[in-house]
């Protein structure tokens, strides 16, 4: 899937990057624990998650994923952008529960990112 | 007779010439050559330093000692211009054996660019090993011999990794210091792939030195990553003089944490660390000493690609 059919599937607004809608998602992967996403969570893997904070980012750019959406409509920090644009990791932030955010990707056939 | 043999040498080298010996077809790079295409410069021709040339003009040197600088400094991929040195030692063509050879022991470089005279142009480029040769050849002994020593004097990166000196990447971390919490382990992830190391055991490397980062900023005052990379092993060192771990066994069981509320806050504690670090890992050490400190030694085989994470 591409991350211009994410935004549009999850009514997503583009936080930055706006050349990245080509970009492809291999997975999804759902989370709020740093932890559990770095001990399962697939490489290429566009992330779903309510924490907000630049260790997200950081965690992102080990596990080599794809994109970042927000959800519950949370904008991310400042300080969480700036990381954003240095590692070139795109961002989206969706009004949509982290529940219909994932059964939405889920059922428009976006494979599960984790094992 | 070694005493006619040494004035012959003597006589040598100041009649042949640097343009006699020195090796032709040199292979160089341009100014905007990017860092991270080096490598395969140096690696493919098994050179450790090479010129940089601007329209026929040298313009700098950049060599493998630039290159593993760049690596150390973990900065972002840039031009050769920005890393190479730009005042070079260069003899000419015309110019005797003796001022190459004097020049190379005086600065302690491995190679000088050859220039023509006047024009300035780059013609070749001359080593200890050429100079040798071109005297073996002249005197007609042990020529093969020499060749065999100047390909061992042209070592590239895989060699020098291969030989005693493996790359020795140092991070330091400071406890608390949440602002530059994941550079140890970005930085190793930018450096192994950079060196051609596959992205799956990168991978592996990067989130057990995550982890262990994190460790170290959550529970201790600061400590130390020290990450030792040769062609078949990947080991990685952690230590600090924090608190200890009093049980090891039940802290690297799953699940268990004694991560504070503003750690969990952050999205970690969940007590999967040490555990995630075990399993990313071919062999893990963990030893500690209540009040003294922690230790952590994780190894990761470069050819097991297929190894558990
Ligand atoms: N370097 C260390 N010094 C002192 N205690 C440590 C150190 N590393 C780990 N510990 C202890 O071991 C426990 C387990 O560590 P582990 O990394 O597995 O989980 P965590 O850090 O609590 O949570 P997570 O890693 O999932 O974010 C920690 O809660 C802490 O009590
Ligand atoms: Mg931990």
């Amino acid at each position: 899937m591409k991350l211009q059919d994410v935004q549009q599937v999850l009514q997503a607004e583009l936080v930055w990057n706006t050349d990245c809608g080509d970009q492809e998602v291999s997975s999804g992967h759902a989370s709020d624990l740093i932890s559990d996403m770095l001990t399962c969570c697939t490489p290429g893997s566009l992330l779903l998650t309510g924490l907000t904070n630049s260790q997200v980012i950081r965690t992102a750019e080990i596990l080599d994923l794809t994109a970042i959406c927000f959800v519950r409509g949370k904008k991310p920090q400042p300080e969480t952008i700036t990381l954003a644009k240095e590692k070139g990791m795109p961002l989206f932030v969706t009004q949509l529960l982290m529940y219909e955010s994932c059964g939405r990707l889920y059922s428009k056939g976006l494979a599960v990112g984790a094992r | 007779m070694i005493e006619r043999e040494i004035t012959k040498i003597q006589e040598l080298v100041y009649e042949l010439r640097v343009g006699d010996v020195m090796k032709r077809g040199v292979i160089k790079v341009i100014p905007s050559t990017q860092m991270s295409d080096l490598r395969a410069v140096l690696r493919d021709n098994r050179i450790s330093g090479t010129p940089v040339v601007e329209e026929g003009r040298l313009v700098g040197i950049i060599s493998l000692e630039d290159f593993i600088r760049w690596l150390y400094d973990g900065g972002p991929d840039c031009a050769v211009v920005d890393r190479m040195t730009r005042k070079v030692i260069s003899v000419f063509e015309d110019e005797p054996l003796i001022q190459a050879f004097n020049n190379l022991e005086r600065f302690g470089f491995g190679r000088l660019p050859v220039l023509a005279r006047g024009i300035g142009k780059l013609t070749g480029v001359i080593t200890k090993g050429d100079i040798i040769g071109g005297l073996l050849k002249k005197l007609d002994i042990g020529y093969r011999q020499a060749e065999i020593h100047s390909t061992r004097s042209s070592h590239i990166f895989e060699d020098i990794v291969a030989d005693k000196s493996a790359l020795i990447f140092e991070y330091q971390v400071s406890g608390g210091d949440f602002s530059r919490a994941g550079n140890s382990a970005g930085g190793l992830k930018t450096t192994l792939l950079r060196l051609g190391i596959s992205p799956q055991i990168t991978r592996r490397a990067a989130i057990a030195t995550y982890e262990a980062e994190m460790n170290l900023i959550f529970f201790t005052n600061g400590g130390k990553i020290k990450t030792k990379i040769e062609p078949e092993i990947i080991q990685i060192e952690v230590e600090d003089d924090g608190p200890g771990i009093p049980d090891i066994d039940q802290a690297l069981k799953p699940g268990f944490s004694t991560a504070p509320e503003w750690v969990r806050e952050l999205g970690f504690g969940a007590g999967m660390g040490l555990h995630n670090i075990q399993k990313c890992s071919d062999r893990m050490n963990l030893s500690s000493t209540v009040g003294k400190g922690t230790r952590l030694k994780v190894e990761i085989l470069v050819g097991n690609e297929d190894g558990s994470e």
